[in-house]
C-alpha cells in the first residue's frame, strides 16, 4: 500500500525541511557576523583612542537611547548598549567578573551600583565633584546622574490637594482605608523606607508601615501601574517616583486624571533618589568610559534629563523642568543616597510589618 | 486489525512496565544506535547546565540558602503557587480539548480560522496580556468606563488576586494543550471511532469513551507545559497582584540583588517542577497507540454538528474574543491614542527582523535537538531514556533570568567566542523550549508503529533512511506543531533575550518591554501587534497544510 511515490515525496519534503533549517542557522551566522567578531575581540582588543564603548544600561532604552546617540555624535565613539533590568545586569556583571566586556554600568538606582561595588573603578575627582555630595558614592566609585523625587500621585476626580496630609504619616489615618496603592517590592520604595529608618528610627517606621498595611493598600508591582491606577480612579493615592506621571501626561494628554502632590511637610516621603553610573575596573576602554561619564554630567545631557525625562538635573547651572518644585522646596531629608542603597534591613522590617510576603 | 492492535498495545504495555536495571545493559546499545544515545545525552546535558549553575551559586550562600528553603513563608508561597497551577492547568484542559476536537473532527464553520486564532494567544507576552486585561476589565478599566454612563457602574469587581491571575494565565496558556491535542487528533487513526459508531454510540459517547482516552498522553504533555509555564511566569502574576514563588525569586534578583538566595529559591522551584513532571509521568499511559497503516492516507469521518454548531461556534467565539480579541483591542486602542497624541518612532523594523530570524533558527534547532530524546523515550522506555526526557524539562521550569545567568556563567568561561552572540542566545532558546518540542514529538511518535521502520530496514534500508522516509512523514504534524510552538515562544521570550542577546540588537519582545516599563503604551502596542501578526503566519501555514494532506 505504500509506494515509492510516497517515499520520494516524503524524502523530498524532509530534505526541504532540513535545507530550510540549515539556511536558517546560516542566516543567523551570517547576519550576526559583525556582532560576533566585535564581542569576541572585545576582551583582547587594545584600547583605542575613540574606539568602542560597551554600556550595560539598567535605564530603559526608551528613555536613554536618544541621549546615547547624541553622545556618539558628539564624540565619534561607537557606543554599544546592553539594555536590561538593573538587577539582571548587576547579576550578569557579577557572573562575568573579570571577563566582563562592559565598560560602564548605568543603573536605575544606587542599590544596583552597590551590588557590584567591588567591580567598580574609582572615578576622577573632577568628574564626581560636579554633583552634590549626597548624590554620589562616598568612595568615588559611582556618580549620580539624574534625580527623582518620591512623591504622592493622586486621582484628581476623587481627591483635592487640600484633603491630602502634609506628610506620609497622615496616610495611616483610617479614612484612607482601601484608597492607597503602593509597591513594597519596588527598589525606589524600599530606598524611601530606608530613609525613614535613618530619619525616623525603626519603631516609628514600623508603626507607619503597620498603619498603611492596616489601611489595606492595593499592592502593585512597580511605579507605572500605580500611576495608571491613580489615573483611572482605581486608587485615590499612590506612593511613587515623580517622573512617571509626566510620561502618562505625554501619552494620554492633559485629561489624564492624576497629578503629583509634593508633601509640603517634606521628610522621607520627599526623598530624592538618583540614577547613577560607574566604570568597571576591567573596562577595556577607560578613556571612552570617562568621556561617557563626562558627557552624562555635561550641560547637554543634564538638560536632556530635565526636559525629556522630567528628572532633576544634578549639576549646577542646568534648570529643572519648569513644572517641578525646586529641590529646596521639596524639603528633602538630609540623607545621602548611597546610604539608601542598603535594603536588607529594610526588607526585614517590611516583612515584619507584613508589607512583603 | 483491531485485535492486532490490542495485542500490540498489550505487548507495549508489558514492555514499558517491566523495565529493570538489567535493561540498561548493552542490549539497548544494539537496539538503538550509539550516536542516538550520545546525541540524547548531549542535549539533556546542555539542558541541565542552568541547574548546575544554580547549585554552584546556591552552594556559595551556605546557610542563607538553607534558611530560605525551610522558611515557613516559602511553604505558604508554594501553596499559593500550587493553587494557581491547579486552576490554570484545569482551565486550559477544559478549554483546549473541546476546541481541538471541534477544529479537527467536526464541521464547525470556519474551523481553520478558529484553529489559527486559538493558537495565537501563545504569542502574547504574559505581561502584555495582563496589562491589556487590567486596562479592559480592571476595577476602573475601559469596560467600567462604558458601563458608567448608561448604568452608573462605578467599579467592577476586583480583578486582582488568584481568580484574575488564573483566568488571564489560562487564556494565555491553553494553546499548549490545544496544539498538543490537535497534533495527536490529526493522526489518530479512525478505526476505533468508526467501530464505536458502528456499535451505535453517539458522537459524544465516542468522544468520551474512545477518543478522549487516546488523547490522554497529549493532554498530559500539554498540561505539564501549562503547569510549568505557570510556575515560571513572572509578568502576569506581578501585574495581577498574586504572589507566587517566581515573583519572590525575581525580587531577590531585582531589589535584594542576592544571586545566591535567588539560586537557592530557584532550586526549590526546580524541585516543584520535578514533582509536577513525576505526576505527569505516573499518569502517563504505558500503552502506545500504533497505527496499523499510514493513518494520513485514510479519510476520516467528520462529525456533523447539526444544530450544535451554534453553541460550538459561540464557545470558540468567546474563547477567541477573550484570549485574543481583548488584548488586540486594547493594543489597538493604545496605538490609536498614541498616534493621536503625536507619538512617533512607534516601530522598529530591525526588531521584527531580529525576532523572526532568532525564532526561526530556534524552532529549527529545538526540533532537531528534541528528536533524539523523543525517539529514545518512546522506543526504548527505561530508566535512562526517562531520565534524559525529564532533564529536558529543566530549562522550561526555571525562571528565564536564572537560565540566562546560568549561560552567562558558562558562556563567559568556556565559550567566550560565542558570548553575547546569536549562537549562545539560540542555545538558551533550545534549553528553554526543548520540552515543548519533546512533548509534541513524543506524542506523535507514540502513534508510529516501529514495525514499519523495521520492515523497511529488513528490506535493506538504513536506519536513518527508514526514519526519514517512514517515520518523519507520519509525525510531520507533530514536528511542525513543535516548531511553531517554539517559534511563538521565542518571539515573546524576554528575560534570557535581555541577558544573552547580542549587544545592540533589540527584538520585538525587548522593545515591548522597554516601552511598557516606562509607560510608552503606544510604542509597546505597535511591536505587540506585529508579534501577534508574525506569529499568525506559521500557524496559518500549518493549518493550510493539514488541508492539503487531507
Amino acid at each position: 500500500m505504500t509506494s515509492d511515490i510516497w517515499n520520494s515525496t516524503a524524502r523530498r519534503s524532509m530534505f526541504m525541511a532540513l535545507g530550510l533549517a540549515i539556511i536558517m542557522v546560516l542566516a543567523i551566522a551570517c547576519s550576526s557576523d559583525d556582532d560576533d567578531t566585535a564581542a569576541a575581540t572585545t576582551p583582547t582588543a587594545p584600547p583605542e583612542e575613540s574606539g568602542e564603548l560597551v554600556i550595560y544600561s539598567g535605564r530603559s532604552e526608551s528613555l536613554v537611547a536618544p541621549l546615547i546617540e547624541r553622545f556618539e555624535l558628539a564624540t565619534g565613539i561607537d557606543a554599544r548598549v546592553n539594555y536590561a533590568g538593573t538587577g539582571a545586569l548587576a547579576a550578569t556583571l557579577l557572573e562575568e567578573g573579570d571577563r566582563s566586556p562592559a565598560d560602564i554600568f548605568f543603573a536605575q538606582d544606587p542599590g544596583g551600583l552597590g551590588a557590584v561595588i567591588e567591580l567598580l573603578a574609582p572615578l576622577p575627582a573632577e568628574l564626581i565633584e560636579r554633583v552634590p555630595d549626597w548624590a554620589r558614592s562616598p568612595e568615588n566609585l559611582w556618580v549620580g546622574v539624574s534625580g527623582r523625587a518620591r512623591t504622592v500621585v493622586y486621582n484628581t476626580d476623587n481627591v483635592s490637594p487640600e484633603d491630602l496630609p502634609d506628610t506620609l504619616e497622615g496616610f495611616t489615618d483610617p479614612r484612607w482605608k482601601g484608597r492607597i496603592g503602593w509597591a513594597p517590592t519596588n527598589g525606589s520604595f524600599q530606598a524611601m523606607v530606608t530613609g525613614m529608618r535613618l530619619i525616623w528610627g525603626e519603631d516609628r517606621t514600623r508603626q507607619w508601615l503597620e498603619g498603611i498595611v492596616a489601611n489595606e493598600p492595593l499592592v502593585y508591582a512597580a511605579n507605572t501601574p500605580i500611576v495608571a491606577a491613580a489615573g483611572s480612579g482605581e486608587i485615590n493615592v499612590g506612593f511613587v517616583n515623580h517622573y512617571y506621571l509626566h510620561r502618562f501626561l505625554a501619552e494620554e494628554g492633559e485629561g489624564f486624571d492624576a497629578r503629583n502632590y509634593f508633601l509640603p511637610g517634606g521628610g522621607p516621603g520627599s526623598a530624592v533618589l538618583v540614577a547613577g553610573a560607574g566604570m568597571l575596573k576591567t573596562a577595556d576602554n577607560p578613556i571612552a568610559a570617562e568621556r561617557f561619564l563626562d558627557y552624562l554630567l555635561s550641560a547637554d545631557a543634564q538638560l536632556y534629563f530635565a526636559e525629556e525625562t522630567f528628572e532633576y538635573p544634578l549639576i549646577d547651572g542646568v534648570a529643572r523642568a519648569g513644572l517641578l518644585p525646586s529641590l529646596d522646596d521639596l524639603k528633602t531629608p538630609d540623607v545621602d543616597v548611597s546610604d539608601l542603597g542598603d535594603l536588607a534591613a529594610t526588607q526585614d522590617l517590611l516583612r515584619e510589618a507584613d508589607a512583603l510576603p | 486489525m483491531t485485535a492486532e492492535r490490542v495485542i500490540d498495545t498489550r505487548i507495549a504495555a508489558g514492555r514499558g512496565a517491566s523495565w529493570t536495571p538489567r535493561r540498561l545493559l548493552p542490549r539497548w546499545l544494539r537496539r538503538e544506535p550509539v550516536w542516538l544515545w550520545l546525541a540524547g545525552f548531549a542535549v539533556a546535558g546542555a539542558a541541565a547546565l542552568p541547574a548546575v549553575y544554580l547549585a554552584v551559586r546556591a552552594a556559595d550562600s551556605g546557610d542563607t540558602a538553607i534558611d530560605a528553603i525551610f522558611d515557613p513563608d516559602t511553604v505558604s508561597m508554594l501553596w499559593r503557587t500550587l493553587q494557581l497551577i491547579f486552576l490554570v492547568t484545569l482551565g486550559s484542559v477544559l478549554i483546549a480539548v473541546p476546541l481541538a476536537w471541534l477544529t479537527v473532527r467536526t464541521d464547525l464553520p470556519y474551523r481553520r480560522a478558529w484553529a489559527v486564532a486559538s493558537v495565537l494567544p501563545l504569542a502574547i507576552p504574559s505581561y502584555v496580556g495582563a496589562l491589556a486585561f487590567i486596562s479592559a476589565f480592571g476595577p476602573r478599566g475601559l469596560l467600567q468606563g462604558w458601563l458608567e454612563g448608561p448604568f452608573g457602574v462605578e467599579r467592577l469587581p476586583n480583578l486582582y488576586g488568584l481568580t484574575g491571575a488564573a483566568v488571564v494565565l489560562t487564556l494565555l496558556s491553553y494553546p499548549y494543550v490545544f496544539l498538543t491535542v490537535r497534533a495527536t487528533l490529526w493522526r489518530l487513526e479512525p478505526e476505533m471511532e468508526e467501530a464505536s459508531w458502528t456499535l451505535g454510540r453517539s458522537p459524544w459517547q465516542t468522544f468520551r469513551r474512545v477518543t478522549l482516552p487516546l488523547l490522554y498522553p497529549a493532554i498530559g504533555a500539554g498540561a505539564l507545559l501549562v503547569a510549568l509555564y505557570t510556575l515560571s511566569d513572572f509578568g502576569a502574576v506581578a501585574l495581577l497582584q498574586y504572589d507566587t514563588f517566581t515573583r519572590v525569586i525575581f525580587n531577590e534578583y531585582n531589589t535584594s540583588f542576592d544571586r545566591a538566595g535567588a539560586a537557592a529559591l530557584s532550586l526549590v522551584l526546580l524541585g516543584v517542577a520535578v514533582a509536577l513532571i513525576m505526576v505527569e509521568a505516573s499518569a502517563r499511559r504505558r500503552a502506545r497507540y500504533y497505527s496499523g497503516a499510514n493513518a494520513a492516507r485514510r479519510d476520516r469521518r467528520t462529525v456533523r454538528l447539526g444544530r450544535w454548531r451554534w453553541p460550538a461556534s459561540a464557545f470558540a467565539g468567546v474563547v477567541t474574543f477573550l484570549a485574543l480579541g481583548v488584548p488586540i483591542f486594547v493594543l489597538a486602542y493604545w496605538l490609536v491614542r498614541g498616534i493621536g497624541a503625536g507619538e512617533t518612532g512607534l516601530f522598529d523594523w530591525t526588531a521584527a527582523y531580529n525576532s523572526i530570524r532568532y525564532s526561526l533558527a530556534a524552532a529549527a534547532a529545538t526540533v532537531i535537538a528534541a528528536v533524539p530524546i523523543s525517539v529514545l523515550s518512546v522506543r526504548r522506555p527505561g530508566l535512562l531514556s526517562a531520565a534524559l526526557e525529564r532533564f529536558s524539562y529543566v530549562g522550561f521550569a526555571m525562571p528565564g533570568i536564572a537560565v540566562g545567568l546560568g549561560l552567562v556563567f558558562f558562556g563567559i568561561r568556556y565559550a567566550t567566542d560565542i558570548y553575547q552572540t546569536a549562537y549562545l542566545l539560540e542555545f538558551a532558546y533550545v534549553v528553554l523550549f526543548l520540552p515543548v518540542a519533546v512533548g509534541l514529538i513524543r506524542a506523535s511518535l507514540l502513534q508510529v508503529n516501529p514495525r514499519m521502520e523495521e520492515a523497511a530496514m529488513s528490506l535493506g534500508r538504513s536506519r536513518a533512511n527508514a526514519f526519514l522516509t517512514i517515520t518523519v512523514p507520519i509525525i510531520w504534524p507533530g514536528l511542525a506543531a513543535a516548531g511553531i510552538m517554539v517559534f511563538l515562544l521565542t518571539m515573546k521570550e524576554l528575560p534570557a533575550t535581555l541577558i544573552l542577546g547580542p549587544i545592540d540588537s533589540s527584538t520585538l519582545a525587548t522593545s515591548i518591554w522597554t516601552a511598557a516599563e516606562e509607560a510608552f503604551f503606544a510604542r509597546a502596542a505597535a511591536p505587540s501587534l506585529v508579534l501577534v501578526l508574525a506569529s499568525a503566519a506559521p500557524m496559518t501555514f500549518l493549518v493550510l497544510r493539514e488541508r492539503s494532506t487531507r
